[in-house]
């Protein structure tokens, strides 16, 4: 999917793996609004893992009607198709969520694009190349084949929880670099660059805060946030809705 | 790799340049990414010692940086009239550390610190220049991976530069020395490698002792140069506000067998650092500041007029835990006597008034039973009219980090003035405040 979908607007926040985690997604939005964002766009997975899907979805299906973007996780489509290659904890969660959702509900996800394109910007769940399937954009060869597959001069994504920025140098190749959240990093547009947003609903690197990143269109700087949430409520809601026990214990050690 | 010009725009009110890179030659990629680091780097940076940020262009078609025009001398032109004596080598040099110190405490490395990239300002501060090679730990390293870029200037370059490493501070404090060792002996320590063999001795060589090259260099001089220029960083100064310290008190150096050599280390010597440079690997934090805090430098403010205060152990209690987080720390001891302007004695000081030498020999008595290393510490008398603005001054002037400090409680009357000291103190300092307080009850029982 190709076209202008509000790009022109500046200040632009990107959500990703959100798995059914409504407090954490409320939290990183009235944050990314606090800071300016004029413009949403979610980067799939809005579901599984989590005790929350319909309000997720909800909220989801509320941004996009007002412009914002979404495309296709893995967990969203097995919603609709097959969840079997899933371990048993995320199939649960599948399920959960089959149970939870109504039918426009399910058709919104199924009706979601797998990869959008606007101005110079890509934004897919995985990789851009094939992005059906779901390949992990896990080294410096998988973001390389994902810009190209791109053609844009950013690229957004998600499928990893960590987050993580490449920048492309002059003989092509991809150089990762962690982010310090918070603070704006450059990012000029003579460089090709791929961002790796971070998890909303099931955050990693040893912290239970959410994760999520603005990019500053006009001024060419991306920022990657973390954002504190009532994580132990989300662990609890795990347990209360009957979902297995380590998907509420990884909210609350924040692995 | 550019063009500069002096340039003028109404809003920045202070004189500008641009520096345009040059396209088209064979350097321009290299001139490229120096220029997009350097308009990375710049505007993040703040305070007295940088040139302020105005503008940049856009890199892929209208590339230009304006920038502060600094009035001042380059060290470079500096040292075109040769050797300097070795007090100025210690003013300069020590205003290059404040400069560093600065950089390192805004996660910021250097890399390419030479003569032509200080400049001295009329107010005696150094600036440095030229950030086209430099790291900073919060943006991404455009030239980490470009092996075939140069990786500094070949004389002021570090061992760990040679070997690619872009994130160690320790590398500035090695050109540092550089610098220092050309100021002093009007050499180049290492002269100038012409190719990747030659710049790869600087894994294992050491100079030739700058008191060889010039009769008239003090041992203190010689031990700070050569403590800069070891091969392995861990062997240096720590940080750069270490460095400025022993230049501004040099009879407070603890000198070592550094200070006396006079011919450079023996073979096996440098064969053991080959074999060392091949087989440990460097121990390397994210951030430069994190080896800053690291290596703390902690002021103990010693009321030695009430050598019998029952705040005294406290005071030495905390210290010596404030001293067991780190093993890199600079311990300095300063007792402030109500007196003339601000003098300052040091405790070589043959001359000193005979109270002064009483309080110098009470704040060794004090800090004995700490048994630290001599190099780590030292021993200062201020005499005063406003203690306190002394202490912050001393504290500010000598990067400290961290000023511990006794204060009495309100019902000891006579040690009412050292309270106002040390509310003082804690109202003022730019560093953290410790204040120590012995509670009643403690002090009955004594």
């Amino acid at each position: 999917m190709t076209g202008d979908f509000g790009g022109a607007q500046l200040i632009i926040a990107l959500l990703s793996d959100i798995h059914a985690n409504v407090g954490a997604l409320e939290a990183c939005l009235a944050h990314a609004r606090a800071h300016g964002a004029e413009r949403f766009v979610f980067l799939g997975d809005f579901v599984g893992y989590g005790a929350d899907p319909k309000s997720v979805v909800e909220i989801v299906e509320h941004y996009c009607a007002q412009g914002a973007v979404a495309v296709k996780g893995n967990h969203d489509e097995a919603v609709e198709k097959d969840a079997s290659y899933m371990n048993e904890s995320a199939k649960a969660a599948i399920a959960w969520a089959r149970e939870m959702l109504n039918d426009p509900q399910q058709r919104f996800l199924a009706a979601l694009p797998l990869c959008v394109r606007d101005n110079d910007m890509c934004f897919v769940h995985a990789s851009a190349d094939s992005p059906q399937r779901w390949n992990y954009v896990d080294s410096a060869g998988a973001a390389r084949k994902s810009i190209e597959a791109a053609r844009t001069t950013y690229s957004f994504c998600g499928h990893m929880h960590e987050q993580q920025l490449y920048f492309q140098t002059a003989d092509g190749k991809m150089i990762p670099f962690r982010p310090i959240p918070g603070t704006w990093i450059p990012v000029r547009r003579h460089r090709r660059w791929l961002a790796i947003v971070g998890s909303v609903g099931q955050p990693s690197s040893g912290s239970s805060a959410a994760a999520y990143t603005i990019f500053d269109r006009s001024r060419e700087q991306i920022t990657f946030f973390r954002v504190p949430y009532d994580h132990l409520k989300a662990a609890a809601r795990i347990r209360q809705a009957g979902l297995p026990e380590s998907l509420a214990y990884r909210l609350e050690a924040g692995a | 790799m550019g063009d500069i010009y002096r340039v003028s725009g109404p809003e920045s009110g202070f004189p500008l340049i641009m520096k345009v890179p040059r396209l088209g030659d064979k350097q321009s990629i290299e001139g490229l990414l120096a220029f997009e680091t350097e308009v990375m780097i710049l505007p993040s940076l703040s305070g007295p010692h940088f040139p302020r940020f105005v503008r940049a262009g856009d890199i892929s078609d209208n590339p230009y940086l304006v920038l502060e025009w600094l009035d001042g001398r380059s060290l470079a032109g500096i040292l075109e009239g040769g050797p300097m004596p070795c007090n100025e080598v210690a003013r300069i040099g020590a205003g290059i550390a404040d400069a560093l110190q600065s950089l390192h405490l805004q996660d910021t490395i250097h890399f390419d610190l030479k003569p032509d990239n200080a400049i001295l300002r009329p107010d005696g501060r150094i600036c440095l220049i030229d950030f086209g090679l430099a790291h900073h730990a919060r943006y991404p390293d455009l030239l980490a991976e470009e092996r075939r870029f140069t990786a500094g200037s070949t004389p002021y370059v570090s061992p760990e530069q040679v070997l690619h490493t872009r994130s160690d501070p320790r590398s500035d404090l090695f050109a540092l020395g550089v610098v220092l060792y050309e100021m002093a002996t009007g050499e180049l320590p290492f002269g100038i490698p012409e190719s990747m063999a030659g710049l790869r001795d600087r894994l294992w060589f050491d100079p030739v002792p700058p008191r060889v090259r010039r009769a008239g260099i003090p041992p203190w001089l010689q031990e700070i140069v050569l403590r800069c220029l070891e091969p392995e960083a861990a062997n240096r100064y720590q940080s750069a506000a270490h460095v400025s310290f022993d230049l501004r008190h040099p009879s407070q150096i603890m000198t070592t067998n550094r200070a006396f050599k006079l011919r450079r280390s023996g073979l096996l010597t440098q064969a053991g650092r080959w074999w060392r440079v091949r087989t440990r690997a460097s121990v390397m934090h994210r951030f430069p500041r994190m080896f800053v805090s690291n290596a703390p430098v902690i002021l103990a403010a010693v009321d030695t007029t009430h050598p019998d205060d029952e705040r005294h152990p406290a005071l030495r209690r905390v210290i010596g835990q404030a001293l067991t987080l780190s093993a890199e720390f600079r311990l300095i001891c300063v007792s402030v006597i109500r007196g003339g302007p601000g003098a300052e004695s040091q405790s070589n000081g043959n001359a000193m008034a005979s109270p002064q030498v009483d309080h110098l020999v009470r704040l060794r008595h004090w800090v004995e039973p700490l048994h630290l290393p001599p190099h780590r510490l030292s021993l200062h008398v201020l005499e005063a009219a406003s203690p306190a603005g002394a202490l912050v001054d001393f504290a500010s002037q000598n990067h400290v980090d961290l000023i511990v400090i006794g204060a009495p409680d309100p019902d000891q009357q006579a040690l009412a003035w050292w309270r106002s000291v040390a509310s003082g103190v804690t109202a003022n300092a730019q560093c953290s405040v410790h204040v120590v307080r012995v509670p009643r009850a403690a002090r009955e029982t004594h």
